[in-house]
C-alpha cells in the first residue's frame, strides 16, 4: 500500500488569537508547509469612507480614531493635515509642537505593541507583551490628561488642536523621554541575543527591496527591507524638517529587521521629543481660528504623513459645503499585506503567524 | 529494603486473613498517592499563576483565599460546571476514552516514585523502565484525542505530538542508563540510596538532556508545539470542555509533576537530604524543580516544529550517547571511593561539549520549494 498525502484548506482566523484581530487566512498547507495563502478581509467593515460624506468636516475627525486604533492621535493628524491643505490653513507654533510631541509618543505606543505581540506570535506566552504594556500604560495616562481618553482621543481639530495641554502633562513626558531608554536597553537585554528568537525570526519572511517597492509597502516593513524612505524627512510635514532624527533600516527584510527597525525607530522618536521639548514655545494660540460649519473651497487634496505603520493618506474632495463630497483613505497596512502571499509560501504555520505578527497590521485600518 | 507498605501488610497478616492483609493496604496506598498527587497540582497551578504574575510584573491571582490560594478550587469548579460539548462529526467513543488515556498512566507513574524512605507504593526492581513505558502511553491519548475531535488544529498538533515524543523519548532514556550505570540498579530507591553525592554533580550533562527532553515530554515551553495557542490555538484539546477538558488540564500538571518527582529522584538525590524531614526535602526539590519549569516558559519563545525536531536529532541525541560512553568509561576506571575524581571531569567534559555544539551546530531549518 502506497501512502498518498494531498494539501488541505485551514482556516485561521476569523476567530484566532494571532489574527490580532476579525482577519481571516485561508490557508493551503501539506503537512505543515505553507502552500497558499489567500487574505480574506471586510470582517470590520464599517463603510467609513461613505459615513464621512454625510457629517461635517469636524464630525469626521472621531472616525478617524477608529482606523488604526492604536495610533489615533497619528490619523487625526493626516485627516487635518489633508483639512489644512485645502483650505490653506497656518497652525499655530504650538499646536505644531504638540501634535509632534503626541504623534512620536503615538509612535512609541504603536511599535510598543508590534513588537510585544511579535514575540507572543513567536509563543512567549504574553510575558513581552506585558513588559511593553507598562511603558503603553504611562503613554495612556499622559494621553488621558490632555483628552480624557485613553484610546480613542479625538484630540486634533482642523488647524490645531482642540485644547492646550494641562500643566502636569510636560513634566510626565520629560520623565517618560528621561525613562525611555533605559527600558529599551532592558529590552534589548532580554530579547536581542535570545537564540530562539534569532533562529526563529532571522532569515523567515524575506521581503526583498525591489518586492516592496513595486507593491508600495511603507513604514517599518520597507525600511527593513532597507530602503531609506521616510515621508518625515523626505517630505516634511508640520514642522519636521527642525529635528535631527536617523531613519533607521534594515538589510534583508526578514521578520529579525522589521523587529529590530521598529526598536531603532523608538529610539529615534525619544531623539525627536527632547528636541520638540527644549524647543517648544512656553505659551500661545493652540488652533488657528476656523469656523464651526467650515466651508473649505472647492478643490481636493491630499494629506500624508509617517504614520506609525507607513504612509497614512486622506484624500479629500469637497464642493464648497460643510460635508467632503468624497472621503478616501490610503491605509498602509492594507497595502503591507498584499506581500503577504509572497513572504510566506514555502514556509510553516508557525512561520506565517510570525510573518503576518511582524507586518503589524490592524484591522480598523485594513477594513475601514 | 522493604517499603512502609509491605511493613503495614505484614503487621496487618498477624490478625487479618491474608487476601484482606494484602488487599486493604494496597488500595489505601493508592488512595494516598492519589490524594497526594492532586493536592501537589493543585498547589502547582496556584504556584505557576502566582510565578508567572511575577515574571510578567502583575500580581496574579489574588482575590480567593489568603494570596489567592483558592483560586485553583474555584478554576475546577468552573470547569467542572461547565457544558460537555461533543462535536457533531466527533469519533464519540474515542473522544470519550481519549482524555482518560492520557490522565490514567499519569497517575500510575507515581507508583515507583519514592516520596520519603520507603515511602514508596511498589519498589519494582525495574522501576525507572515501568516510568519510561507507562509515561509513553499518554501519547497515544494525545494522539486519540486529536484525530477525534475531527478538528484540523488538533490533527495538526496531533501529527506534532507523535513525532515530539517519539523523538525525544531517545535522550530521555539514554540519559536515564547513565544514571542507572552509576548507581547500578533500575530500583527508584536504590539509584536514591546510591546517590551520596547527588547525580546532578556527577552528570551534569545527562541533567541538562534529561531535563530539556522532559521539558518536550511534558509539552511545556520552549517546546509546547503542541498546544501553541499563537499556531494552532489550544492543539489536541480544542474540542474538549467540561471534566473532559479538566482531565487534560490536570493531566498536563500531572506529567509536570511525575518529571519534576523523577528529576528529584535520578538527579537530585530524592529525599536525602540535612536537616529536615525527609518528606519535606523531596516537596522542596520537586517545587524548585516546577519553578525553573515555570521560568522557562515565562522566558522563552517557542522553537518552530523542523527546528525541534533538528534539536531531538542532531542536539539532544548525540549528547545522550556521549554522556554515556564516558560516563560507562568512568564507571569501569574510576573506584567508587573516587567519584569526586568523575564530579571534576563530567562538568569539564559538558562545558566543552556543549561550547563545541554550541559553535558547530545551529538550529537551521527554512523554507521548502513549493
Amino acid at each position: 500500500m502506497s501512502i498518498q498525502t494531498e494539501p488541505f484548506i485551514l482556516n485561521i482566523g476569523p476567530q484566532h488569537p494571532s489574527t490580532h484581530g476579525v482577519f481571516r487566512l485561508r490557508v493551503t498547507l501539506d503537512g505543515e508547509v505553507v502552500v497558499n495563502v489567500e487574505p480574506v478581509i471586510g470582517y470590520l467593515h464599517r463603510g467609513i469612507e461613505k459615513l464621512a460624506e454625510g457629517r461635517t468636516y469636524t464630525q469626521n475627525i472621531p472616525f478617524t480614531d477608529r482606523l488604526d486604533y492604536l495610533s489615533s492621535m497619528t490619523n487625526n493628524l493626516a485627516y487635518c493635515l489633508a483639512m489644512e491643505k485645502l483650505a490653506d490653513i497656518k497652525v499655530p507654533e504650538r499646536a505644531e509642537y504638540i501634535r509632534v510631541i503626541f504623534s512620536e509618543i503615538m509612535r512609541i505606543s504603536s511599535h510598543l505593541m508590534a513588537v510585544g505581540f511579535f514575540i507572543n506570535d513567536l509563543g512567549a506566552m504574553m510575558t513581552p507583551v506585558l513588559y511593553m504594556w507598562r511603558e503603553r500604560e504611562k503613554i495612556m495616562d499622559m494621553f488621558e490628561m490632555v483628552s480624557g481618553q485613553r484610546l480613542l482621543y479625538n484630540f486634533m481639530r482642523i488647524g490645531g488642536v482642540s485644547q492646550d495641554i494641562p500643566g502636569e502633562f510636560l513634566p510626565a513626558v520629560k520623565k517618560f523621554v528621561a525613562e525611555m531608554p533605559k527600558y529599551l536597553d532592558e529590552y534589548d537585554q532580554l530579547l536581542a541575543k535570545n537564540e530562539i528568537l534569532l533562529v526563529r525570526s532571522k532569515g523567515v519572511g524575506i521581503l526583498p527591496k525591489e518586492t516592496a517597492i513595486s507593491i508600495g509597502a511603507s513604514g517599518p516593513v520597507l525600511r527593513a527591507s532597507g530602503v531609506k524612505w521616510d515621508i518625515r524627512q523626505l517630505d516634511p510635514y508640520s514642522i519636521y524638517e527642525r529635528f535631527d532624527f536617523a531613519i533607521p533600516t534594515g538589510e534583508v527584510g526578514d521578520c529579525y529587521d522589521r523587529y529590530w527597525v521598529r526598536m531603532q525607530e523608538m529610539r529615534q522618536s525619544v531623539r525627536i521629543l527632547e528636541q520638540a521639548l527644549a524647543q517648544m514655545p512656553e505659551k500661545g494660540e493652540v488652533c488657528a481660528s476656523v469656523p464651526q460649519f467650515f466651508r473649505p473651497p472647492r478643490g481636493e487634496a491630499y494629506g500624508y504623513i509617517e504614520a506609525p505603520k507607513g504612509n497614512l493618506g486622506f484624500y479629500i474632495v469637497s464642493d464648497g459645503s460643510i460635508a467632503p463630497y468624497r472621503l478616501h483613505i490610503y491605509p498602509p497596512t492594507l497595502i503591507n499585506i498584499t506581500a503577504l502571499q509572497d513572504m510566506v509560501k514555502g514556509w510553516k504555520v508557525a512561520d506565517l503567524i510570525i510573518i503576518f505578527g511582524s507586518i503589524d497590521v490592524v484591522l480598523g485600518e485594513i477594513d475601514r | 529494603m522493604t517499603t512502609l507498605l509491605d511493613q503495614f501488610q505484614l503487621w496487618l497478616k498477624g490478625f487479618w486473613p491474608e487476601w484482606a492483609a494484602y488487599i486493604v493496604p494496597a488500595i489505601a496506598g493508592i488512595l494516598v498517592i492519589i490524594a497526594f498527587v492532586l493536592t501537589i497540582v493543585i498547589f502547582y497551578i496556584w504556584w505557576e499563576r502566582r510565578l508567572l504574575g511575577r515574571f510578567q510584573i502583575r500580581t496574579g491571582p489574588n482575590r480567593c483565599g489568603p494570596e489567592g490560594i483558592f483560586q485553583p478550587i474555584a478554576t475546577a469548579v468552573k470547569i467542572l460546571l461547565k457544558e460537555d460539548i461533543v462535536p457533531d462529526k466527533a469519533d464519540k467513543l474515542i473522544h470519550f476514552i481519549a482524555p482518560i488515556i492520557v490522565f490514567v498512566p499519569i497517575l500510575m507513574i507515581f507508583a515507583v516514585i519514592p516520596i520519603s524512605e520507603g515511602a514508596i507504593l511498589v519498589d519494582l526492581n525495574v522501576g525507572i523502565i515501568y516510568v519510561v513505558a507507562i509515561s509513553s502511553i499518554s501519547i497515544i491519548g494525545i494522539f486519540m484525542a486529536s484525530w477525534a475531535s475531527n478538528n484540523k488544529y488538533s490533527l495538526i498538533s496531533g501529527m506534532r505530538s507523535i513525532a515530539q515524543m517519539v523523538s525525544y523519548e531517545l535522550p530521555v532514556v539514554l540519559s536515564i542508563v547513565g544514571v542507572v550505570l552509576v548507581a547500578g540498579s533500575f530500583s527508584m530507591l536504590k539509584i536514591v540510596e546510591a546517590q551520596t553525592i547527588p547525580f546532578i554533580l556527577l552528570q551534569p550533562l545527562g541533567f541538562i538532556v534529561f531535563f530539556l527532553g522532559a521539558l518536550a515530554e511534558m509539552n511545556r515551553s520552549p517546546f509546547d508545539l503542541l498546544e501553541a495557542d499563537s499556531e494552532i490555538v489550544a492543539g489536541y484539546h480544542i474540542e474538549y470542555s467540561g471534566m473532559k477538558f479538566a482531565m487534560f488540564y490536570l493531566g498536563e500538571y500531572g506529567v509536570a509533576l511525575a518529571y519534576a518527582g523523577i528529576i528529584t529522584t535520578l538527579f537530585l538525590s530524592g529525599w536525602q537530604g540535612p536537616g529536615l524531614p525527609p518528606i519535606i526535602w523531596f516537596l522542596i526539590k520537586i517545587i524548585a524543580v516546577f519553578t525553573l519549569i515555570v521560568w522557562m516558559r515565562a522566558t522563552l519563545p517557542r522553537l518552530r516544529v523542523d527546528q525541534l525536531m533538528s534539536f531531538a536529532w542532531k542536539g539532544l541525541l548525540p549528547m545522550a550517547v556521549l554522556n554515556l560512553v564516558i560516563v560507562a568509561v568512568e564507571v569501569l576506571l574510576i573506584p567508587a571511593s573516587m567519584q569526586w575524581v568523575m564530579f571534576i571531569l563530567n562538568f569539564a567534559f559538558a562545558a566543552v561539549l556543549i561550547l563545541l555544539w554550541s559553535k558547530l551546530f545551529t538550529l537551521g531549518g527554512g523554507r521548502v520549494e513549493v
